[in-house]
């Protein structure tokens, strides 16, 4: 009974010109159902920046902001103080930005927002390398993945632009996932509620061509990652770490599915040999031995009191 | 009131009276004195305005488009290598139809670093649609910024606009300026709120979509269209502040013993100061020189300026901008405005001041002379 | 407002026009659990009436309301 446990109204209207199977879309939907009508929304030159339509009509129901590829922090610091002097305050100021114009060309501005504390929520939809442009690496494409630029794998490391943010001090850090609409919308109408500081969601979002994958396997792909353990669904608030969804259940090794499901359902990894997905198994056991050691810590810090 | 002031303070004044919603900058030397003012006015409570304090000029311009998009009034100030950095979301503020005002201290560009003044980041917005005024003292910094505000807000107009001022000659030094009273400045500004291009949820739209190349070239021809309309918006605002301030704003030059002068220095900026002395000297010579003082640089006042060197015998235009490969800006505009006049006026171009380079009379009479002898050509003043 | 401003609207590109085939739901097997309006990127699913209704003018055809459909009611159907 999904349908009617969802908010029905639409803030993404049919005929919208993301490809087939599109992550981003997905996400979005329940972003923007989370946030509501009254959401103010800036895009930099993305996937999103096409998606929303071609002039004259616009995809997205909300007051709408484009902007260059590098400014979408800074539009969204002066916007927000904007609306407040001008006594809209009971609205809401979403950056939906891509993970080049976040981790790459947009991290100096969302650095200087973060530290700033404007009231902004800003969610990155991480497809994981400049998808827009024609899949190439970005600073957040995953180890080992062929992209246009990096034909032969990545040899870079995924930037963890959530720990950069927690090392910020922004009052909430979260990570979200479009096989799960429920936590999307918690985590979502969470920042919302949070007023004051920048809240910073880290999305997971599943590209058919750029990942090399059926249309319809978006679902099953991000669930995957889930499952495998290779994304972390958690929230970071107020300087406490807490796993959310099915996360929460993976700190036994056993219960995470080998990360080779995930992988192999990517054309992008089918150039990885054993000892690639060998060590790739590794570097998911290692980060979650690194979640087991934060939660035990915290744990102990606790019990102090 | 009168307050002696730097022509940055005077902007950090004319901003004041202004009441803008939202100013974001980034510091620059020689830009700093005005955030620095500004600051302690939002501080004190005497301006009341959100001051984003961000980490560099890209971001200052973006802060202030997110702003103006949602109708506040807005400021920012950079020089040099600021507005060099914060070049692609200028145009992004002109093609946006953002009414957004931009004090400009004018500032030579590196390598070699120089902090001195040049005029060759103001020339470098020349095409971007940005309404354009220069200002040669502190008192036309603090006037010129108030007529921008009324430009820019113009519904026929809705162009950013910018004031540009020479580093540390003017930006630096101390003047007595008039400061007009509160009320008058709130009257001559239009009311804030008034916009109607202004995102908001109850109607929700899209600012800056993907066009296709038939719609694109339509709504560029529409920032065409409002960058004429500001002539009469220029005209306008500045015919109406001579009117609150006794201080003639009637045309976009100023003019100097021009009435029946057969030759003519144009140029921009506090270097006329020296030019004036040059002027009066070649006149005891016997020399019917004039000179024209750019105040509106965009869009360019081409019909005005014919109408004063049309007729001319020659015209000795100076440049205080850094430019190769070409004709200097001022050099091109003037060529424009004689192009539909009188075939025998020689245009003689001068490169002087550039690094902050001190223009003194005798350089200007050298400048005249050396025209003299050669008639026609291109020449940087280098002593 | 300035021309320069685009308008929300259903049908910003003909969508529908993409695909090559499209999902056809059998309402015998379907439980309306609502996990093909919950996952369809592009909106175009209604559940009104007990009955699943997809706008076939902007589906895309991408085939993520048939892979998650847990009792496998949706078919992708061949147009073309």
């Amino acid at each position: 009974m999904s349908h009617k446990v969802f908010p029905k109204e639409e803030y993404i209207l049919k005929g919208h010109a993301a490809c087939p199977g599109c992550g981003a879309t997905i996400l979005l939907r329940y972003v923007l159902k989370a946030l509501g009508k009254k959401t103010y929304m800036i895009i930099p030159a993305s996937c999103s920046s096409v998606i929303a339509g071609p002039y004259p009509k616009s995809a997205f129901a909300v007051p709408l902001l484009h902007i260059a590829f590098a400014a979408s922090a800074s539009a969204a610091s002066g916007m927000v103080e904007a609306l407040e002097k001008l006594g809209k305050k009971d609205v809401n100021v979403l950056v939906w930005a891509g993970d080049g114009g976040t981790v790459d060309i947009g991290l100096q501005a969302l650095s200087g927002a973060a530290e700033r504390g404007h009231n902004i929520i800003y969610v990155c939809y991480d497809n994981e390398a400049y998808m827009n442009t024609g899949i190439q690496k970005s600073g957040s494409t995953p180890y080992k993945a062929w992209t246009t630029t990096t034909p032969l794998g990545n040899l870079g490391m995924k930037k963890d632009l959530p720990s950069i943010m927690v090392a910020h001090r922004v009052p909430y850090v979260a990570t979200i996932n479009p096989a799960y609409p429920n936590d999307i919308v918690a985590k979502l109408k969470k920042a919302a509620s949070i007023r004051g500081g920048l809240k910073y969601i880290h999305a997971f979002s599943p590209c058919p061509p750029g990942w090399r994958f059926d249309s319809s396997l978006t679902v099953k792909v991000a669930r995957l990652a889930v499952e495998t353990g290779v994304f972390v669904l958690y929230e970071w608030e107020k300087g406490v770490f807490r796993l959310t969804g099915p996360s929460r259940r993976l700190l036994d090794k056993s219960k995470r599915k080998p990360v080779r499901e995930y992988l192999e359902l990517q054309g992008r990894f089918r150039h990885l040999t054993e000892a690639d997905i060998e060590e790739i198994q590794r570097m998911v056991d290692e980060h979650w031995k690194e979640i087991k050691e934060t939660l035990e810590r915290q744990e102990r810090e606790q019990k102090q009191f | 009131m009168k307050k002696v002031l730097t022509g940055n303070y005077a902007a950090a004044y004319a901003v004041k009276a202004a009441k803008p919603d939202v100013i974001s900058a980034y510091p620059i030397t020689p830009q700093t004195p005005i955030i620095e003012k500004l600051s302690e006015f939002v501080d004190s409570g005497e301006l009341d305005a959100r001051f984003v304090r961000v980490e560099s000029e890209h971001s200052a311009m973006a802060a202030v488009i997110g702003a103006s998009a949602v109708g506040a009034r807005t400021y920012t100030a950079t020089s040099s290598q600021g507005l060099f950095y914060m070049y692609e979301v200028c145009w992004w503020a002109a093609g946006a139809r953002l009414p957004i005002v931009m004090g400009l201290v004018t500032r030579a560009l590196g390598p070699p670093w120089s902090i001195w003044s040049e005029h060759t980041d103001f020339y470098a917005m020349r095409d971007s649609g940005w309404v354009m005024f220069f200002a040669s003292s502190a008192q036309e910094v603090y006037d010129l910024t108030l007529q921008a505000y009324r430009v820019a807000e113009n519904s026929d107009v809705l162009l950013p606009a910018m004031v540009g001022w020479d580093a540390f000659e003017v930006s630096h030094t101390f003047e007595p300026v008039d400061l007009l009273d509160e009320n008058v400045v709130k009257d001559y500004l239009p009311p804030k709120g008034g916009r109607t291009n202004i995102l908001d949820y109850e109607e929700p739209a899209s600012l800056g979509n993907l066009a296709y190349p038939d719609d694109y070239i339509k709504i560029r021809h529409e920032l065409y269209v409002a960058s004429k309309n500001a002539h009469r918006a220029i005209r306008e605002s500045g015919e109406l502040f001579t009117k609150i301030s006794n201080r003639d704003y009637s045309k976009p030059f100023e003019c100097y013993r021009c009435e029946d002068a057969k030759f003519f220095y144009v140029l921009m900026g506090s270097i006329a100061g020296e030019a004036f002395e040059a002027v009066d000297y070649l006149r005891s010579k016997g020399v019917d020189i004039g000179l024209v003082r750019v105040r509106v640089y965009r869009p360019f006042p081409y019909k005005e300026l014919a109408q004063v060197i049309g007729d001319a015998k020659g015209v000795v235009v100076v440049n205080r901008a850094s430019r190769f490969g070409g004709f200097a800006p001022l050099t091109e505009d003037v060529y424009a405005t004689l192009r539909d006049c009188g075939a025998e006026v020689r245009v003689f171009e001068v490169v002087a001041g550039v690094g902050g380079v001190d223009v003194i009379k005798e350089d200007f009479v050298g400048m005249f002379r050396e025209f003299e002898k050669r008639k026609k050509g291109s020449i940087w003043w280098v002593r | 407002m300035s021309e320069i401003y685009a308008k929300p609207s259903v049908g910003a590109v003909g969508a529908g026009s993409w695909r090559f085939e499209k999902p056809v739901v059998d309402m015998e097997k379907c439980i309306l659990c609502g996990l093909c309006w919950l996952y369809c990127p592009d909106g175009v699913i209604e559940i009104k009436e007990n009955l699943v209704i997809i706008d076939y003018e902007y589906c895309k055809g991408c085939g993520v309301c048939a892979a998650e459909c847990p009792v496998g009611a949706i078919n992708m159907v061949r147009e073309r």
